[in-house]
């Protein structure tokens, strides 16, 4: 395989905070926004020349850039184009390489959808949760299901021909009619790539408040599987593969950004809170915006802390990534990999796996079985140390 | 000392009736201490103890106290009595060291049932006895009505009462009067060969066991050679002497007094309460009358929650031992719970005193299997056993009878609840006895209970059906036949050893019943249905399933953070650590104390 990078780049603003939300965002002044976006091209700058010293390769080609957030769509279109240009200055954007931009409807028009077209970007990933308007207003979502739709149609009007919705359930109050009614909107917009995230509730966040209060009804486990497994059969049915457990696409349409996760190609992550990977090493920027904006202005790169992992470490990162995709990871191109790691060890833990029907092999390959998935867990859990 | 000016007594009384503050006022009033070392209720020393407000181990206090009638110092020694029927045999035998008892009434309360059970026990020992009517400052008080409560159940000479109000201090020179002018003197003889009674004991890691004793006959100093006539072990006293509440060493103990005496004894084992002190050369005939062994009553198994610290709790129930010679422990295996002890202990209030005191004070944690009493079971080949252990009851087949341990029961309540606490009774077994009205609003009644019922949760559900007014208290009665048999609970057919009990056949289908559920509740949901069983022999009377695990997955890989996500995985994986492993199933300790809670109420 070619060596190859991704970047992420973080964009920490939002209009206002989700009643679910626990990503690193906030809404920002204007004045701060101007101060990050110094800082995010400082940064760049920073680790493109630092890159030398982090290994012996020379810096690669970026193959994948995903703006995320937060709301990047909040940034105007010159904005964008800024960030992108300061990228394109000190990294070597390959051809072809796959740039996603983030947006939540309601937040884009056709001139700014333009701009970002303009400014390089060729894939769009919708943050539209739900196309029900009392979920939304419920979550706290500053759309409506109207504006989604909206967006997605000017979305290609714009030329983008990569297009993701973000669906979430298992929210307060969703039925499965709802959830039901949810993806058929969304099959009916022929978006190339689907996520359907399962709610997670976070302690202090409103609906974690909420939640340990007993005033909001989250629907049962029984419900919550059956959700999960309505959304695999509905959108293979509509001929999406189901690629990774959250994740479906037309064939082909994988984000190959977020498959580099899964199969541990390496990353670089910018901005706020940030997270990175080269090899074995993982780190992770500071999470907290003066802390951030004090370490570039004296020329630092805003690391906050890191880990160089060992060969069994990354081992269990293998499984643990590559499990996420449903096509299994491939046993013999591990072992190559690495040879030193203890392997005996961990053909017992897939046997072990495999007595009770968590995982499946066929050939060198390695997959979870059907009823692992929403159960994935208790299977990753298995290759922690 | 002459021991006509020596005066010999206790306070008994029911819980919270104001022993504590009475014996304060005492101390304060003759001087012992000053007012500003009053750290309240000196007496009751361990913070267990304090934060329970129960007294468990005694102690002895010498008071001196000018007498106005002859302007006479007298010598009173105060004896703390535990206040616990756990430690029943132990208020035996302090009452013993004594010729007097200041019998403490709550002049709202009334009498209630420790008041007579205590009283009982006075009487037995032919203590004088003083009535002391407390907290005659509150608005509802009714002494006279109490007096007529304690002449009518105990038939006590009423002249002497006092009446006080032991937080104002009112009356307490009058109780000081009343010790020295209705408490007999001792009558013991000094030329008389040494017997000295063993009241309590206590552990000191420099000075080995000490032993509190009461002089009857002779006397005793340091360098006298002692002999304990239950052991036959002899040792060389060390040292004499009295705490007035502080330590201090006297020249000598002689008949009538009280102290505690130092001679390098090893352990706590080797001073049973209740035995006789004499001196190796020149012996006492016999014994004091009145020594027994105690006999632990509530067994249950504790095991380390985490198996590393088998070792731990062995070193940690040694060191206690050394202090609390009433508990008894082995070692013993479950196959649910690893490496662990059968301990033995006197009651519930003993098992959970030295339960708390193991995690409290040497940092394990316990997880335990329900207590159960020890049963007489004679087998087919006529055979006699004691079981004390779910895991050793015999097979259906060889048993030819069972016999329960039982206690006589004293319940004191106001009338309203008599139906609701007969009710209670009789679900537990009880057997009436008698009932007397001490007024027209209140009662007491008698029965015979099964000890094993009364273990669980009964002071509770005591409690809550009659409004927290009833009280109860009991007495160990024997050995009586009892159908019972052996419950056991099997998780995906693989029986839990540390989930047997013994149950009666009547009420074996609603105690099963009972904890399936209770199980059904705590065990998590696992990747397989988990069918969970109530058996009796090979007879399953219960059944309930918890469904396969359906939700465990953790969704955004947001931005590539993979080393939270890994926290989060790592953290469910530690969290497994803390699960007991039967057969494919994993049950978190709570399942363990669902047993202890067969109703879904709180504990104690
Ligand atoms: N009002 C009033 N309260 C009292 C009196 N004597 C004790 N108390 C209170 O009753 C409670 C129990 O007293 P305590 O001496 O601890 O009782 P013990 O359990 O018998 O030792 C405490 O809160 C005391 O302050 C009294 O004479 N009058
Ligand atoms: S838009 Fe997204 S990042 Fe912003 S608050 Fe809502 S959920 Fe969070």
């Amino acid at each position: 395989m070619d060596y190859d990078l991704g970047i992420y780049l973080h964009i920490p603003f939002c209009r206002r905070k989700c009643n679910y939300c626990d990503f690193l965002s906030f809404v920002p002044s204007p004045e701060t926004v101007t101060a990050y976006l110094e800082a995010l091209k400082q940064e760049m700058a920073l680790a493109a020349a630092a890159w030398p010293r982090l290994t012996s390769f020379p810096l690669p080609s970026v193959t994948s850039v995903y703006l995320g957030g937060g709301t990047p769509s909040l940034l105007s279109g010159e904005q964008l184009q800024d960030v992108l240009d300061g990228l394109r200055r000190h990294f070597g954007v390959a051809p072809g390489a796959e740039i996603t931009v983030e947006a939540n409807p309601g937040t884009v028009d056709a001139a700014w959808l333009a701009a970002a077209e303009a400014a390089g970007a060729n894939r769009l990933s919708l943050g539209v949760q739900a196309f029900n308007d009392r979920l939304l207003g419920s979550m706290g979502r500053l759309h409506t299901a109207r504006e989604a739709r909206d967006a997605v149609s000017l979305a290609r009007e714009c030329g983008f021909s990569n297009v993701g919705i973000d669906l979430i359930y298992g929210l307060p109050g969703q039925s499965l009619a709802d959830w039901r009614e949810t993806l058929a909107e969304a099959v009916g917009l022929v978006p190339e790539h689907i996520s359907c995230y399962g709610l997670e509730i976070h302690p202090g966040m409103p609906w974690g408040v909420l939640a340990a209060r007993g005033e909001i009804s989250l629907p049962d486990e029984d419900l919550w599987e059956e959700m999960f497994g309505f959304t695999d059969s509905f959108l293979t049915g509509c001929g999406y593969r189901h690629y990774e457990i959250a994740n479906y696409c037309r064939p082909g349409r994988e984000s190959r950004h977020n498959l580099r996760y899964w199969q541990r190609r390496d990353y670089l992550g910018f901005g706020l809170g940030a997270a990175s990977m080269v090899g074995c090493r993982r780190w992770r920027n500071h999470e907290k915006l003066p802390a951030y904006l004090a370490a570039l202005e004296t020329g630092k790169l805003p690391v906050a802390d890191g880990e160089e992992m060992t060969v069994a470490e990354v081992l269990a990162e293998v499984f643990i990534l590559g499990l996420r995709l449903l096509n299994g990871l491939d046993l013999e191109r591990a072992a190559r990999e690495f040879p030193e790691a203890d392997w005996p060890r961990v053909r017992q833990t897939i046997a072990r796996l495999e007595a009770v029907g968590l995982v499946e092999r066929c050939g060198p390959v390695l997959r979870l079985s059907r009823r692992a998935w929403p159960v994935a867990n208790e299977v990753f859990a298995e290759f922690l140390g | 000392m002459d021991q006509r000016f020596i005066r010999n007594f206790c306070i008994i009384a029911h819980i919270d009736h104001g022993k504590s503050t009475l014996a304060d006022r005492l101390l304060q009033h003759t001087g012992a201490i000053s007012e500003r070392e009053m750290v309240n209720q000196v007496l009751d020393q361990m913070d267990l103890e304090r934060e329970r407000g129960i007294t468990i181990k005694m102690q002895a206090v010498r008071l001196e106290y000018q007498y106005p009638e002859d302007e006479l110092v007298y010598q009173l020694n105060l004896i703390d009595t535990p206040g616990h029927v756990d430690f029943s045999y132990e208020v035996s035998r302090s009452l013993a060291a004594c010729e007097g008892a200041l019998l403490v009434v709550d002049a709202v309360q009334g009498i209630e049932a420790q008041t007579l059970a205590n009283a009982y026990l006075a009487i037995e020992n032919d203590l004088e006895i003083i009535p002391v009517i407390n907290k005659i400052d509150l608005p509802g008080a009714q002494p006279d009505q109490v007096k007529e409560e304690l002449e009518k159940a105990l038939g006590l000479d009423m002249e002497r009462t006092v009446l006080t109000s032991a937080k104002l201090g009112w009356g307490t020179p009058e109780v000081l009067a009343a010790i020295v002018k209705y408490v007999p003197p001792p009558r013991g003889n000094v030329r008389e060969p040494l017997r000295a009674l063993i009241f309590d004991s206590y552990y000191d890691s420099y000075r080995g066991a000490i032993p509190y004793i009461r002089v009857v006959d002779g006397e005793i100093q340091a360098g006298t050679i002692i002999k304990i006539m239950a052991t036959g072990k002899s040792y060389e006293v060390d040292e004499v002497g009295i705490f007035a509440p502080a330590r201090r060493t006297v020249p000598r103990l002689s008949a009538g007094e009280v102290g505690y005496l130092a001679a390098s004894i090893r352990e706590v084992k080797d001073i049973r309460v209740g035995d006789t002190i004499t001196v190796v050369d020149k012996p006492a005939a016999g014994p004091l009358p009145g020594y027994r062994p105690v006999r632990p009553m509530v067994f249950c198994g504790l095991y380390p929650a985490d198996g590393g610290d088998f070792d731990a709790l062995r070193t940690a129930l040694d060191k206690l031992q050394l202090n609390d010679a009433s508990l008894v422990y082995e070692p013993e295996t479950s196959k649910a719970l690893g490496f662990g002890f059968r301990c033995g202990f006197l009651g519930l209030l003993h098992q959970e005193i030295v339960q708390e005191r193991l995690e409290r004070e040497y940092h394990l944690e316990l997880i335990s299997t329900a207590p159960n009493v020890a049963y007489r079971v004679t087998r087919t080949d006529g055979q006699v056993v004691m079981v004390d252990n779910p895991a050793q009851w015999p097979p259906p087949g060889q048993i030819a009878m069972v016999e329960e341990p039982v206690v006589k029961a004293t319940i004191i309540s106001p009338t309203a609840y008599i139906g609701n606490l007969m009710d209670l009774t009789a679900q537990k077994r009880g057997r009436f006895l008698q009932m007397d009205y001490l007024s027209p609003e209140r009662v007491l009644l008698e029965y015979i209970l099964p000890l094993g019922e009364i273990i669980f949760a009964f002071f509770d559900q005591l409690k809550s059906r009659s409004r927290g007014y009833a009280s109860f208290d009991y007495e160990v009665a024997g050995y009586e036949e009892a159908d019972m048999g052996r419950l056991d609970i099997l998780l995906n057919g693989e029986m839990v050893d540390a989930l047997s009990t013994i149950v009666h056949r009547d009420k074996a289908y609603q105690v099963g019943r009972q904890l399936v559920t209770r199980l059904r509740e705590v065990i998590p949901r696992q990747l397989f249905e988990v069918v969970i069983q109530a058996a009796v022999g090979h007879k399953v009377i219960a059944r309930e399933a918890v469904k396969p695990l359906r939700k465990n997955v953790l969704e955004k890989c947001y931005g590539g953070d993979v080393t939270r996500k890994k926290k989060l995985l790592e953290k469910q994986k530690e969290g497994k650590k803390r699960l007991k492993a039967v057969g494919n199933v994993e049950i978190p300790q709570e399942a363990f104390l669902a047993v202890l809670q067969p109703s879904g109420g709180q504990g104690r």
